[in-house]
């Protein structure tokens, strides 16, 4: 696993992210998603998980992604009102990543490195996502088609009320 | 420095921490969206690390999990964009400062 | 052959299952489509029940499982299935045909309703539910369609939901018997603790075979009764019989269907089926958990039937004899005739539903009116009505020979008589028969005989699609006497898998001529006490204390606000009042410290940061937000509370590593 991958995409997640938590302007921060979450599947390229990562750029950065985009279209109006942090989230927030880190970074069973694995074709997982995991799938594309009629209704004009 | 499990669950925990930050401190109901996707991302990724370092061979159970909270994660988006119109066409905002009509 | 049907014995109630997600998924105005599904549905079920049927009449003792892991939690797998024995069987054709009548009668009763495709929705899927009680091989099973034929009644008692007494009575029926299953569930988690398996029958290691039944022990009678509570709530026995009568709410063809075929026959029915567990360890038969169901029987029979005499309307006195009725079913279990009980409740789902369909046909000729004082004289207006309900009462009141309730009371009859323990459940079970006997002929005078009065003027004989089953299930009523004549015991033994003989001697037995006089002795006293029935009742007239007694349900329902209710009150306002004042306290205490903390940030930011006033105050403000933010019922800080409880969790990782 070549190391300084792993540091250029760390940085670039990283960074990417922070971005988007914290831009004020809704339309920058929903760019930074994206990158943020381009540089996340790079991770799973590197983990040798490509499928996963082909995934996540088709699903977060091609359709989350343009969807809170249009989002931020359609609610427009409101975009300015953004700047300012919440700090009590703040503090519990950076108190509950100093808390893990702590409990990572004592955790020496964790500095293992990677061993050699065979690669995982698309053609294993889609033997597994249709023997074991068959049922999940099935319950997961019932999950999408109600979401799919449910944000559906949440977002239909109410006509009667005009 | 060959990138350790420890190195991937820091950056998973560090990611995990800003969608947090995001999540809460944010007045904006997209940014609270966005938060909550990168926290799970946060955990995608550490279904796969620990598959990866994890004894080989092994049936590739986080990868799955991982699909898995893909598509699910792509739903909750869909339906909390969904209500984050839906709202703000009833309140003109967007700001859940103001959604309190659930106060005690 | 035998195996492919028993292995898909599930699809039997999942006919009327898969019958009800359809009719649901339909609009509400194809409302053919929704009956014909329906009907469809049951047929199914009926045509696999007598398959099924007809393969335990073979040889006797007859009994076959299919049982199949459900799921696996580490080492230990959960295993259900089903099970096809004569008592399964038996009880399959009764629910599918009773079911049958009830559809094709709720046709025409239902034919005015806005909702009657919906309605036919949650009739076969109670019906469904039922089905999967009776073929449940396992307790777990057993428990998931018992809850469901618990939903089921709960959907329809309340199908009129507009009316605030049918939610209040859907409410009632579905809290007291979670009650009951509260107790039921516990002696689950008991048996599976001590028997390590929720299985009937699994070759010689399910829980009531032998080795199920050693390991527990001891500890059979506690979980004997702890299923009875289940069995107490779901078939209206004392003390949790108040919601029963009040499940008259629902539309009639409803009440047929919980009093006949399905939800009072599931607690039978469960004692009947887990009856290895209560005669564990039986000294002649008699066992502490056997003393409990007869004692409750006996007072439910009697105090039910006491009640009826002084109700008026026409559902609740039936309503009431299914209580007394459902007693005496319990006292035949507990003195050990499971056969008798059983035979009972099959003859009882087919005479109630009759009574029940024959009630509903005079409710729809009177214009909906219940108050049989102001009917009477529908005899010749109503003349299949007035038949088929006469041949109902007869059958109810257990008048011997031709009818079928005659001959299976006579049994239960003869059981008790011959109990060891005591002799007084058989004298009040006469005294039961008698009160039976009069307060159907008084229902019957009210109703049919003498003037017309104010609902009975413009009366009407009802369609023939309600009047058919009321003939199917009058001439099953009949019918079922030959089989069930103790001349030839063929049911009997086919229910305890003896061999039949037929014996024409045990027909004249002295209980017979008891039971004969005491039923004839009732019927001359309601003609005697009601011949000339009037707006008043001639013992409201004679004793009006008593008959007020009797009238109000001898005061339980408001025993029960008084006390049970009257604390769960209590209990709630103590809870809201320490949520008001010690828990809001704790609240204010947290955000005083949140203050505190606060007032500390404010002096970092001027001192350490060196700010303008201009940030302080924005900080300050941004601070004061916060804080009053703790108040504000947000999302933020439910999800900030999640945060916390994180910081926590890791404080107490750390404490402990």
């Amino acid at each position: 696993m070549n190391s300084a991958a792993f540091v250029v995409i760390a940085i670039l997640t990283l960074a990417a992210s922070l971005a988007a938590a914290s831009l004020p302007k809704l339309i920058h921060a929903a760019l930074s998603f994206a990158v943020a979450f381009i540089g996340i599947a790079a991770f799973f390229f590197l983990l040798g998980a490509e499928f996963v990562g082909l995934v996540q750029v088709f699903v977060y950065v091609g359709a989350v992604a343009v969807l809170i985009v249009f989002t931020i279209l359609l609610t427009r109006r409101d975009v300015q009102d953004t700047g300012k942090l919440n700090w009590g989230g703040a503090i519990i927030a950076i108190a509950v990543f100093g808390g893990l880190l702590w409990a990572i970074l004592k955790t020496s069973a964790l500095s293992i490195a990677a061993p050699q694995i065979e690669a995982l074709t698309v053609k294993r997982i889609g033997g597994v996502l249709m023997t074991d995991y068959v049922w999940p799938l099935q319950c997961v594309g019932l999950l999408l088609t109600a979401a799919l009629i449910g944000a559906l209704i949440l977002v239909m004009e109410d006509r009667n009320e005009g | 420095m060959i990138p350790t499990l420890q190195l991937f669950l820091v950056v998973s925990v560090t990611l995990f921490s800003i969608g947090l930050l995001a999540a809460l401190s944010r007045r904006h109901a997209i940014f609270i969206l966005i938060g909550i996707e990168l926290m799970l991302a946060a955990a995608s990724l550490n279904f796969i690390a620990f598959w990866r370092f994890g004894p080989q061979p092994r049936p590739p159970t986080g990868v799955m999990i991982a699909i898995f909270s893909i598509a699910i994660a792509a739903a909750e988006a869909v339906v909390g964009l969904a209500m984050v119109i839906a709202v703000y066409r009833h309140y003109r905002t967007t700001n859940v400062d103001q959604f309190d009509r659930l106060k005690g | 052959m035998t195996r492919a049907i028993v292995t898909n014995l599930w699809l039997i109630p999942a006919a009327p299952l898969a019958a009800s997600l359809i009719i649901l998924s339909l609009a509400n105005s194809r409302r053919s489509a929704g009956a014909v599904l329906a009907i469809i549905g049951q047929v199914v079920a009926l045509t696999l029940s007598i398959l099924a049927f007809s393969l335990t009449l073979q040889p006797p003792g007859f009994r076959a499982v299919h049982n199949f892991t459900w799921f696996m939690f580490g080492e230990q797998g959960l295993r259900i299935g089903w099970v096809l024995d004569p008592l399964a069987a038996a009880m399959l054709m009764m629910i599918a045909l009773v079911g049958l009548c009830i559809f094709i009668f709720s046709i025409g009763y239902m034919a005015d309703d806005k909702n009657f495709t919906r309605f036919f929705a949650y009739l076969s899927f109670f019906s469904g539910a039922m089905l999967g009680v009776v073929i449940a091989n396992s307790l777990l099973l057993l428990f998931v369609c018992w809850e469901l034929v618990g939903l089921a009644s709960y959907l329809l008692i309340g199908f009129w939901i507009e009316k605030p007494s049918a939610a209040a009575a859907a409410k009632k029926a579905f809290i007291t018997t979670r009650i009951g299953d509260m107790g039921f569930f516990l002696g689950i988690l008991w048996l599976y603790d001590r028997s390590g398996t929720l299985l009937f029958y699994d070759d010689g290691r399910g829980c009531l075979e032998n080795a199920g039944l050693i390991a527990l022990g001891a500890s059979a009678t506690f979980v004997a009764l702890l299923i009875f509570c289940g069995a107490v709530g779901k078939s209206g026995q004392f003390p949790l019989h108040v919601w029963l009568p009040d499940a008259m709410e629902g539309p009639t063809p409803v009440s047929a269907l919980i009093h006949a075929a399905t939800m009072v026959a599931a607690g039978v029915f469960l004692v009947a089926r887990v009856y290895p567990l209560f005669s564990l360890g039986a000294i002649n038969g008699v066992t502490p958990s056997l003393s409990v169901v007869v004692s409750i029987g006996v007072i439910t029979a009697l105090m039910a039937s006491l009640i009826a005499i002084g109700q008026f309307d026409i559902k609740r006195i039936l309503a009431y004899s299914t209580v007394s009725q459902l007693g005496l079913m319990m006292v035949s279990l507990g003195v050990g005739g499971v056969a008798a009980g059983m035979m009972h409740l099959i003859a009882h789902g087919f005479f109630k539903a009759l009574l029940f369909l024959g009630a509903g046909s005079v409710i729809h000729g009177c214009d909906q009116e219940h108050d049989i004082r102001k009917m009477g004289g529908l005899r010749r207006l109503m003349p299949i009505t007035f038949l088929t309900y006469a041949v109902g009462m007869m059958a109810l009141s257990g008048m011997p020979l031709f009818f079928s309730g005659g001959w299976t009371k006579e049994e239960i009859l003869h059981a008790t008589a011959h109990w060891p323990a005591s002799r007084l459940p058989y004298y009040l079970m006469l005294a039961g028969i008698v009160l039976t006997a009069l307060y159907m002929t008084r229902q019957m005078i009210y109703i049919f005989s003498g003037n017309r009065r104010a609902a009975s003027e413009h009366a009407h004989e009802s369609a023939p699609v309600m009047t058919m089953p009321l003939i199917v299930l009058a001439s099953c009523a009949i019918v079922l006497s030959v089989i069930l004549t103790p001349a030839w015991p063929w049911l009997h033994g086919y229910l305890t898998g003896e061999s039949a003989r037929f014996d024409i001697a045990v027909l004249i037995q002295p209980t017979l001529f008891v039971s004969l006089a005491l039923v004839a002795a009732g019927i001359a006293l309601g003609f005697a006490i009601y011949r000339k029935a009037a707006e008043t009742d001639p013992l409201e007239d004679a004793q009006p204390a008593l008959f007020r007694f009797f009238e109000n349900k001898m005061w339980l329902d408001e025993l029960y606000d008084r006390t049970v209710i009257a604390f769960t009150q209590m209990a709630a306002r103590m809870s809201d009042w320490t949520d008001r004042n010690v828990w809001d306290g704790l609240v204010r205490a947290f955000g005083g410290m949140g203050q505190i903390f606060g007032s500390f940030t404010t002096n970092f930011d001027e001192r350490g940061i060196n700010a303008g006033v201009d940030e302080a105050t924005t900080g300050t403000r941004g601070i004061g937000r916060v804080m009053s933010a703790w108040h504000s019922g947000q999302i933020q800080i439910y999800l900030r509370a999640v945060g916390v409880s994180v910081l926590l969790l890791l404080v107490l990782y750390a404490w402990l590593t």
